[in-house]
């Protein structure tokens, strides 16, 4: 029996399917590197990620443009991130409780205009969503091509901002800067580095990624919008960079790491593999925070992370 | 103050006023530094010279005055501005990111020549540069972590340099260095001062700079007491007076007894620090009853590493510790409190105190057991008790119930005092006793060191604090990378101490006793 299971065929589509399914932490965990380098912890992730499905979902849905979708997520998903970041950087909140309360604020929201836009019906609204986009030539290898070049265009993307993101952080001073701020804030104000500006940046591009992640979900991965849309991605997101130590290639091995876990998941599912199905949802999550935990030993916070800066106190 | 030629000055501060909620920090202080001259701002701790030269950075903005620089009156609003007019400044604690490299850190400070990308080639190019024409040496890509204290502030003062400084405040330098460091330094700063630079030296201890300054302003509780031109031959008399406002005697009753029997005994003490390296490796050293041994050394040596182990607070990996005959490594630190180890932190606001506690509550910290009824706190017993330390040792409180945090540097550390040498200890380790007090408190606290010698203690004086061992040891240990680099008798001379403090082995060892 188990060799009809493990055949070629099924490897092949379990690892597209991983990497698919590691998108919507790869994004969002990718973010949240700037924004926790920068010293900000931002626990509102999952509330970013459900406005920005729900902001991708509308206008894709009345405009018919699944890149509007897109930019509309990343545009609410920075939004309302400025919130986290008026509450840690201006105000100097508790970063834990704004950002948990901002997580469950930003639910609500996110379904409470869901409802005000497209009321309650029998059936859920849909949309048209990102369709595959085979790169030529490269798509028709065997198997690599299948797992690697048959999927829409937001996965190549987020791949791609892996090697961006990197770039930014060690090769510019941007980058530079936001690694300051997180890591000794008074050395970067002595200095001249505005480090209220960098961190609001920081926080700010960790929303857009959020978003952009919230609207994959919506319209490139589901084409529905539901209230657990996002199903705990966003936390997982944020423990991601915590145990891939705020680097970014490390943040997608984790992010694959959830995909594969997820992908077997399903197909251990549809196979009806006698395990109660709450057991089996739970594999992703729970094997994913054990093996982070396991690979990542001592995690090196940057020193002044989540603690607020201001140049009075000394 | 009219009739002063502001341009003949690279820095005219003029009245500056500047508050901490309640506390004037400065109180319309004059400040002057003449073009091309070395210049002391000096005070004692809490005068208000870091304040000063913060309002002057940018970092602090004054509720009065003005300020010129060259003759043009400047509104400072942030170190980007200060940085702009040519003013550098390295603070006494040094403002860099640990994990990050030496040129990583200078870039952070300037504009790219590329554009967005860092230009890291060139910028590490243009350092080694500079460095060697102010006759230091760096590697520009190792981390700030790896260096030592003298090295960090060599990375910040090239900072400064190459951000364009023309005015360099250095707050505090010498507090961190060997005497041989704090040579190489004056060899740099006398090297600025030719290519024409004004620099502005603070420091509360005179002897140390008053042969490199030109001129010195004498800052006590906020305001400007004087301003006076001095050379080698100044006395420190008179200064000293205008910084305390009395007469200082600086001579204590070293009484010179003979030390007792053998009481604590360290040997071959392992023992790793936070980033999991050897702080201690292989260190030994005995402490007699009666004697105080000073312990020297830049700091971050081990020496903070050494009492954690000593009080039980950190792990030893290998080696002993015995009190008379009993080992006390890696017992829990109420076992060595019971055993009569005293112990004064470094820190006083984390491990010393609870801040947020009352003074009572802080003066029984150790002996809660011996202070409660049935499990509860005998609130009568430590109001005694707290009645009992504030008169005993002159503590300025309103009451034991305020908390720690509202008392000055000073009596915080009686407090610490009165908690620590109550039943007479059999061994006082003392970790940094007088770091950040004002005259008057650090003369209390060694004349209780030395009374607790008296009283038949060894004391176990730790010290980054040259003239500070010498007046108070009767024999001085040198830690280096965490090895006892040897003993010398009490008075030895400084230099030789700064040769052991920079590694160098004593040839016989620990000869002296
Ligand atoms: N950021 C601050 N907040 C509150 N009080 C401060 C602050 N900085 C300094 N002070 C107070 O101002 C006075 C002067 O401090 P400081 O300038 O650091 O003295 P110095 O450098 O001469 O030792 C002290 O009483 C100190 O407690
Ligand atoms: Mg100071």
């Amino acid at each position: 029996m188990l060799s009809n299971i493990f055949t070629v065929s099924f490897f092949v589509s379990l690892l597209a399917s991983t990497i698919r399914l590691a998108t919507p932490i790869l994004l969002p965990a990718l973010g949240q590197i700037y924004t926790q380098r920068a010293g900000i912890l931002n626990l509102s992730v999952e509330g970013t990620m459900t406005i920005g499905a729900v902001a991708g979902f509308a206008a894709t849905y009345y405009s018919g443009s699944l890149w509007l979708g897109i930019l509309m997520g990343m545009a609410f998903g920075m939004l309302y991130s400025l919130l986290m970041a008026v509450l840690s950087v201006t105000l100097r909140a508790n970063q834990v409780i704004a950002g948990t309360a901002l997580n469950i604020l930003g639910i609500g929201l996110a379904v409470f205009f869901y409802r005000v836009i497209f009321g309650i019906q029998s059936l859920p609204p849909q949309v048209e969503p990102f369709q595959m986009l085979k790169i030529p030539f490269l798509s028709e290898i065997p198997v690599i091509g299948v797992i690697l070049f048959q999927h829409n265009i937001i996965v190549y993307l987020s791949f791609v901002m892996v090697v961006i993101t990197w770039f930014i952080l060690e090769k510019t001073t941007f980058g530079l800067k936001i690694k300051a701020v997180g890591e000794n804030p008074k050395a970067a104000d002595s200095k001249g580095v505005n480090v209220s500006k960098y961190r609001y940046f920081a926080v700010l591009i960790g929303g857009i990624y959020a978003g952009a992640a919230g609207a994959f979900m919506s319209i490139a991965y589901l084409n529905i919008f539901t209230e657990s849309i996002i199903g705990g991605r966003g936390f997982i997101a944020v423990a991601v960079v915590i145990f891939a130590r705020f680097l970014p290639i490390r943040a997608m091995w984790g992010a694959l790491l959830f995909g594969v876990a997820s992908a077997l998941q399903l197909r251990l599912q549809a196979l009806g593999i006698d395990v109660a199905n709450q057991l089996m949802l739970m594999l992703p999550y729970a094997l994913t925070i054990i093996a982070l935990v396991l690979a990542s030993k001592k995690a090196d916070f940057p020193s002044a992370y989540a603690i607020p800066y201001s140049r009075k106190e000394r | 103050m009219e009739e002063i030629k502001v341009n003949d000055y690279a820095v005219v501060m003029k009245n500056i006023v500047k508050e901490f909620y309640d506390v004037r920090a400065n109180d319309n202080v004059n400040f002057l530094v003449k073009n091309g001259s070395i210049h002391g701002l000096l005070g004692e701790n809490g005068a208000g010279k870091t304040t000063l030269m913060n309002v002057l950075y940018g970092l602090y903005h004054p509720e009065e005055g003005e300020i010129f620089i060259n003759g043009i009156k400047q509104d400072i609003h942030s170190p980007t501005k200060a940085i702009s007019l040519g003013i550098g400044m390295v603070h006494q604690h040094f403002m860099l990111a640990r994990p990050f490299t030496i040129v990583e850190n200078v870039m952070l400070g300037r504009k790219s020549r590329k554009g967005i990308l860092l230009d890291t080639k060139e910028t590490a190019k243009d350092l080694v540069a500079l460095a060697e024409k102010y006759k230091m040496k760096i590697d520009p890509y190792a981390k700030i972590w790896q260096l030592s204290v003298g090295e960090q502030q060599r990375v910040e003062i090239l900072t400064a340099l190459y951000q364009g400084a023309e005015v360099l405040i250095l707050d505090e330098p010498t507090a961190v260095l060997t005497p041989q460091e704090v040579d190489g330094l004056f060899v740099t700063l006398r090297e600025m001062k030719n290519d024409g630079k004004s620099i502005i030296l603070i420091t509360h201890k005179l002897e140390e700079i008053v042969c490199i300054v030109d001129e010195v302003t004498v800052l006590r509780d906020g305001a400007m007491i004087g301003n006076v031109e001095v050379d080698c031959n100044t006395t420190k008399a008179e200064l000293t007076k205008m910084m305390v406002g009395r007469d200082v005697l600086f001579n204590f009753e070293k009484s010179n007894s003979a030390a007792g029997e053998k009481k604590l005994t360290i040997k071959d003490l392992k023992v790793l620090n936070d980033k999991n390296f050897l702080a201690l490796d292989g260190f030994s050293l005995d402490v007699h009853a009666g004697e105080i041994i000073g312990l020297a050394g830049v700091d971050g040596n081990g020496q903070k590493e050494l009492c954690e182990a000593l009080t039980g607070i950190r792990t030893v990996e290998s080696g002993e510790v015995k009190l008379d005959t009993i080992n006390i490594e890696n017992k829990p630190p109420l076992f060595s409190i019971k055993k009569g180890i005293a112990h004064i932190p470094e820190d006083r606001h984390i491990t010393g105190l609870a801040l947020g506690w009352s003074l009572k509550k802080n003066l029984i910290l150790k002996t809660f057991k011996d202070n409660s009824k049935f499990g509860l706190i005998d609130e009568k017993k430590i109001e005694d008790r707290w009645e009992k330390a504030r008169v005993a040792y002159q503590i300025k409180a309103n009451s034991g119930d305020d908390s720690a945090r509202d008392l000055s540097g000073g009596n915080q550390q009686k407090v610490i005092l009165a908690r620590e040498l109550e039943n007479n200890p059999v061994i006082l380790i003392a970790n940094q006793p007088t770091r950040g007090l004002d005259i008057g408190a650090t003369e209390y606290v060694r004349q209780k060191l030395l009374d607790a010698k008296g009283d038949g203690a060894g004391v176990l004086l730790v010290s980054a604090d040259l003239e500070e061992i010498l007046q108070l040891s009767d024999r001085i240990a040198v830690i280096y990378d965490g090895k006892l680099m040897g003993i010398l008798p009490g008075g030895s001379d400084v230099k030789k101490i700064g040769e052991l403090m920079m590694g160098k082995k004593l040839e016989v060892e620990q000869n002296a006793k």
